[in-house]
């Protein structure tokens, strides 16, 4: 780029002429036009609800009871509570089927991936048919597939099917002996809790004397030794309680015992199923994309088939697993809010009740997409932390 | 799934397009034909529809005085927003033609303003969807079985303009259950559709008899009869005549479920208008009670014309043979009787979509003339 001042136009140290000087001031222009913007809509927003005497605001959060029933719950909930109330549980609701239906989608995709590759042709061809099959179904039939097959196969509770006298499975759902509210079950979880740090911290110490002294600790066992052992610990020093309650038919329904919907079991279920097709393909891809030389030359240097794919093959995959893996923890969770074609009480089927009794439908839409927003970008966080904890590290 | 959202994203600006210029062009009902036709994100375009009709308001203009009626008149046709099949209240017939109570309830609104009860578009709407369609202006009426409440009149900027069903909240159990009250379902399962006063005042009144259940709450009306006909639950509640409605035509054979005895709420249905056009609001109002009125004068379909020459000064005022009355309200004087003929007066709409003899078979009951033991009272007409 020559500078050449021309006749007539202003000179070049005009700020004009300053690159940054124009870069700046378009920059304020875009955000002063965004910020008009959306004070605009929500002025005009208001000003229409007003005039339209529609009820505004968020107070109706705490200050009015929700007044409906929800049939499942993580924390306490009846009708008397605060509209604030019912979405948190709907949120936890939310959360629950999506964090077990990401770790379920994770193993059984997995599994399935590798299966893919198999040297096995019936294995190789069984998963194939299963990710064409159902990868391109829409994820809302077969949530009602599911829930159709649980309500309209199983029979009722009066004739539900029987397993060791304690287990029954009718169209009321699922309903397994729990243990009874102790001190020793909650110090049972702290121990399993515990044994997490645990057995990073004794992982670290044999990788260090297997540094040392090439001596390799069998670390599997050892592991698996600790999370039982610390869990047994707390359940002994909480008394060792052994009381149990088991489900027994009342009336209409089961009593006692723990129990899972049909409506959360074909959530579950149908999630779990549709993601981990995904889930495949996307491990599939990443084993592939490691070239054979790797298993060329860890077989050369003596590795067994296991020792090869944990520590030569998965590590490298596992760089172009994580970034599609993450698009789709957040696609079960997104996913999971067609929950209300089923009945489960979600965080939108919450957020739909609410606003169909307040009939501030501004307000809950906004409050569902901000917390559906917020879950998303949490899980992408954790996953980029993860990412770049995986790097290749290049010295 | 891209693409049917943003097919439905398109449809509906073409239909706020429309409805912002005057509301004028097109029936609603085409708007609402793009949102609900077509496939598997039927559940997503509601929600969708919902959240663009919040949007609407963001940009809409008010209504000012006399601007409902106005935007009506210009257009030709009155837009009636009604439930989305249920027998005797708003389901279309063999040929398509919508019919029941709160359909008729907005062909006599047509008749008065138009003097032609065809003068109307029906726009189907889940519970969901109602009161976000009416506020919006996608619908000019709501006559869609919506219980009256405080909240709701006060505080979604929507007004009831009277009652043309006095109901009550039942419970349908199947008869193999051999529950004969409403006081034996401690630990039932229950069937509820959402966003309905009925999910409140079900768990109102089981916490008041220190009664437990567990609420089976799914969004579509459908949807959650089948989860009751599949056992998915042991009690189905709504408002009896909704109850009676779904055991007459859904059950796969009615004998098999019973309707139990106790009522456990008042839901006073009616239709509802936006608030701002107090000249539209005052028609609605008193179309009803013209056709209350003219059951207790005699004043049938068949005979309306004749009792023009009635001495009666009551049938003349209502039939406007006396003057005066529609130009009160903004109409011809024979608004009335335009109604009356086109649909019958509240006894002959009633028998004809729920009363005995239909496949509903409910009595009168609460909604029998106030001198014939029931509450349905009308104003005087003058």
């Amino acid at each position: 780029m020559t500078d050449v001042t021309r006749p007539g136009r202003p000179a070049a140290g005009s700020l004009l002429y300053n690159r940054t000087a124009r870069a700046i001031v378009y920059q304020v222009v875009l955000i002063a036009t965004v910020i008009a913007v959306g004070w605009w809509l929500v002025d005009n927003t208001l000003t229409n609800l007003r005039q339209q005497d529609i009820a505004t605001g968020f107070g109706f959060l705490t200050n009015r009871q929700a007044g409906f029933a929800i049939s499942e719950s993580v924390i306490p909930y009846n009708e008397t509570d605060t509209y604030l109330r019912a979405f948190i549980v709907g949120l936890l609701n939310t959360i629950k089927v999506a964090l077990l239906g990401i770790v379920l989608a994770t193993l059984l995709g997995t599994v399935i991936g590798i299966a893919r590759l198999s040297p096995n042709w019936l294995l190789r061809k069984l998963s194939t048919a299963y990710i064409e099959t159902i990868r391109n179904i829409p994820v809302l039939l077969q949530l009602i597939f599911w829930y159709t097959i649980l309500t309209e196969t199983l029979p009722r509770p009066q004739q539900a099917l029987q397993a060791f006298d304690s287990v029954f499975l009718s169209n009321r759902g699922l309903f397994l002996p729990a243990p009874v509210d102790a001190l020793g079950w909650w110090l049972a979880l702290l121990g399993l809790l515990l044994s997490i740090p645990a057995v990073i911290w004794f992982r670290r110490v044999a990788r260090a004397h297997q540094d040392r002294t090439g001596e390799a600790w069998p670390t599997g066992l050892i592991s698996v030794g600790i999370v039982v052992g610390l869990g047994v610990l707390g359940w002994l020093a909480g008394g060792a309680p052994a009381a149990f309650t088991s489900p027994e038919l009342q009336g209409f329904n089961f009593r006692g015992g723990a129990r899972v919907s049909p409506e959360f079991l074909a959530l579950l279920i149908g999630l779990t199923l549709y993601t981990a097709a995904f889930i495949a393909e996307i491990v599939r891809s990443g084993i592939l994309a490691v070239s054979h030389g790797q298993t060329e030359a860890a077989m050369a240097l003596g590795f067994g088939r296991g020792l090869t794919l944990r520590l030569i093959i998965l590590p490298q995959a596992l760089r172009v697993i994580v970034p599609p893996m993450t698009s789709q923890y957040l696609n079960l969770t997104k996913n999971s809010s067609l929950a209300i074609a089923i009945g489960y009480p979600d965080l939108v089927s919450t957020m739909n009740t609410s606003l169909n009794q307040t009939g501030q439908a501004i307000e809950c839409i906004a409050i569902a997409m901000s917390v559906y927003l917020a879950v998303s970008l949490g899980i992408s966080l954790f996953m980029n932390w993860y990412n770049a904890r995986i790097a290749l590290r290049e010295r | 799934m891209a693409h049917d959202l943003h097919r439905i994203a398109d449809a509906w600006h073409l239909c706020y397009a429309r409805i912002k210029v005057g509301r004028s062009n097109k029936p609603a009902a085409t708007c609402n034909r793009d949102f609900s036709e077509g496939s598997t994100s039927m559940k997503h375009s509601k929600l969708i529809a919902a959240a663009l009709a919040a949007v609407g308001a963001m940009s809409g203009s008010t209504a000012f005085a006399g601007a409902d009626l106005d935007a009506i008149k210009a257009r030709g046709n009155l837009i009636c927003g009604v439930n989305t099949g249920l027998a005797g209240f708003s389901i279309p017939d063999s040929q398509g033609e919508w019919t029941g109570l709160d359909v008729d309830v907005c062909r006599a609104v047509a008749a008065a303003i138009f003097g032609d009860a065809n003068a109307v578009s029906f726009v189907p709407l889940s519970a969901q969807q109602r009161f976000t369609a009416l506020q919006s202006g996608e619908v000019d009426i709501l006559s869609r079985n919506t219980t009256w409440t405080l909240t709701r009149d006060v505080s979604l900027g929507i007004v009831f303009t009277g009652v043309t069903y006095y109901d009550g909240q039942g419970f349908m159990v199947p008869a193999e259950l051999g529950v004969s009250s409403a006081r034996e379902l401690d630990g039932a399962t229950v069937c509820v559709q959402s966003g309905t006063t009925t999910e409140l005042n079900l768990a109102d009144w089981f916490r008041g008899q220190g009664m437990t259940f567990e609420p089976v709450v799914i969004e579509s009306f459908d949807e959650s009869k089948t989860a009751f006909f599949n056992g998915r639950c042991d009690v189905y509640t709504t408002d009896a005549s909704g109850l009676a409605s779904i055991r007459a035509i859904d059950a796969p054979n009615p004998d098999d479920y019973v309707i139990l005895p106790e009522l456990i709420s008042k839901e006073p249905l009616g239709p509802a208008v936006r608030q701002g056009d107090p000249q539209f609001f005052n028609i609605v109002k008193w179309v009803v009670f013209a056709l209350i009125e003219a059951e207790e004068y005699g004043v049938t379909s068949q005979n309306v014309d004749e009792m023009k020459g009635s001495d009666n000064p009551n049938i003349q005022r209502l039939l406007g043979t006396a003057p005066g009355m529609g130009e009160l309200l903004g109409l011809p004087d024979d608004w009335a009787a335009r109604a009356i003929a086109a649909v019958g007066n509240y006894g002959e709409i009633f028998d004809r979509n729920v009363g005995p003899g239909t496949p509903l078979n409910l009595q009168r009951g609460l909604n029998a003339l106030w001198k014939d033991g029931g509450i349905m009272y009308a104003p005087p007409i003058r």
